[in-house]
């Protein structure tokens, strides 16, 4: 055979991995791994814009994936650092240095879903109170419909999102089961939330300080629990002389 | 335009596998036999198209028009081998479920011999006798992908060849 024939008998396949290889880097397909989180183990999605999913374990996460996000999803390792990040993001509920990819959502509903990354961990918050903050104070039916399809649950801490006569509502991640068992993972008492939605708590006030907040802002929390007012509106807590917290804003 | 750039310009993300197919194998077994190592290849392989996938979605009617597919890829292999950048560190790499090593590299063992060969020629005449012979490309696209004049890549494959000759006598 001469050389030149020989050469060209030198072309093989593509070796295993590299389109994978090739849609994980540019972005036509997202990587996913499994980690434990107190619902249970979950599939955490990423790809080259930040993590874009979190769902439960359970079968046919990959056919979800697809169907809600059109890509295809590989076993992957995440890009370096977010290794460390995404355990992290997922026991402090908020992002942090975690960037996450909010490109299947519409402007405002990434804007919610940013702002419900900024409740604090321990604390929640109702939806009217979202609404408020996005500068749509009439939306809390949109923001509802936000939570209840939010693509990052536990990294976006929807579970800290409440309904507005402050019962806990559902919760997209397995059911409101899981919501309960998060927020007293995270030392909030949801049986007292419940009994202050019953009386038709929505905000408390501090006499000493004059100020009035959101039942589980830690600013109230932190003052002495014997002199608390309850208040049925923050109309009513305002007509009272109370000022509404700067930290928790309860409008 | 060919049918691929045609269906690249009209919808990157559908055509752009059939692309990887139909390119990956001659630029893997190109750069392959021009890095001599598979790990390296396949990084530069993977890192290619990726570059390639990104500069399309920047591509205007114009660009399309002007694209030749197979050049211009090496164009960006050869300027990536060159460089040896590595960008793995940035987005999520695949988890190799099955880790065969005879499937991780297709190649026949006795093909091994030519690493030693290609590594004796320098390295202008090797690039050209394997982008000319290994991969298929015409000079046309060589001088394109290389920017090197006609008549050095013809002499560059033609000396490239002979010494392969010379070579392989020796073995014998």
């Amino acid at each position: 055979m001469n050389i030149e024939d020989q050469l060209s008998g030198l072309t093989g396949g593509l070796p295993d991995g590299i389109s994978e290889g090739v849609a994980l880097g540019t972005g036509m397909a997202d990587g996913y791994g499994l980690y434990p989180s107190p619902v249970g183990e979950v599939v955490v999605t990423f790809n080259i814009e930040g993590v874009s999913s979190v769902d439960l374990a359970t079968e046919g996460y990959e056919k979800r994936f697809a169907g809600r996000h059109g890509r295809r999803l590989f076993r992957a390792d995440p890009p370096a650092d977010w290794g460390r990040h995404i355990p992290e993001a997922m026991e402090a509920g908020t992002p942090g240095r975690l960037p996450v990819d909010l490109r299947s959502r519409t402007q405002f509903q990434a804007r919610v879903l940013r702002i419900a990354a900024s409740i604090p961990r321990g604390e929640v918050r109702p939806y009217g109170w979202l609404a408020r903050e996005a500068e749509k104070p009439g939306a809390s039916r949109a923001v509802g419909s936000t939570m209840a399809r939010n693509p990052i649950p536990l990294i976006i801490p929807c579970h800290r999102v409440v309904r507005s006569d402050g019962h806990l509502g559902e919760y997209s991640l397995g059911g409101s089961h899981n919501k309960w068992e998060l927020l007293t993972h995270e030392g909030v008492e949801p049986a007292r939330l419940v009994e202050l939605a019953e009386h038709h708590v929505r905000v408390q006030g501090d006499p000493t300080t004059g100020v009035y907040c959101h039942p589980t802002c830690h600013v109230i929390r932190a003052s002495g629990q014997w002199n608390i007012v309850d208040f049925t509106s923050t109309a009513a807590a305002r007509s009272a002389g109370f000022q509404p917290c700067e930290v928790c804003r309860p409008g | 335009m060919d049918d691929l750039t045609a269906a690249l310009a009209r919808d990157l993300d559908s055509a752009f596998t059939t692309l990887v197919e139909s390119a990956g194998p001659g630029l893997y077994s190109g750069l392959r036999r021009l890095c001599g190592d598979h790990q390296e290849a396949e990084d530069l392989t993977q890192e290619t198209f990726i570059r390639a996938y990104r500069a399309l979605g920047e591509f205007d009617r114009e660009r399309f028009e002007e694209l030749r597919l197979s050049p211009w890829l090496w164009t960006i292999a050869l300027n990536l081998g060159r460089n040896h950048l590595r960008n793995r560190s940035r987005r999520p790499t695949l988890v190799e479920m099955h880790t065969n090593p005879a499937v991780d590299d297709p190649e026949p063992p006795d093909l091994a011999a030519w690493d030693a060969r290609l590594t004796a020629l320098p390295l202008n005449q090797r690039r050209a006798v394997v982008l000319r012979h290994v991969v298929g490309l015409g000079i046309g696209e060589i001088v394109e992908a290389t920017g090197r004049p006609e008549g050095t890549v013809k002499a560059d494959i033609h000396r490239g060849l002979d010494r392969l000759r010379r070579v392989m006598e020796q073995e014998q």
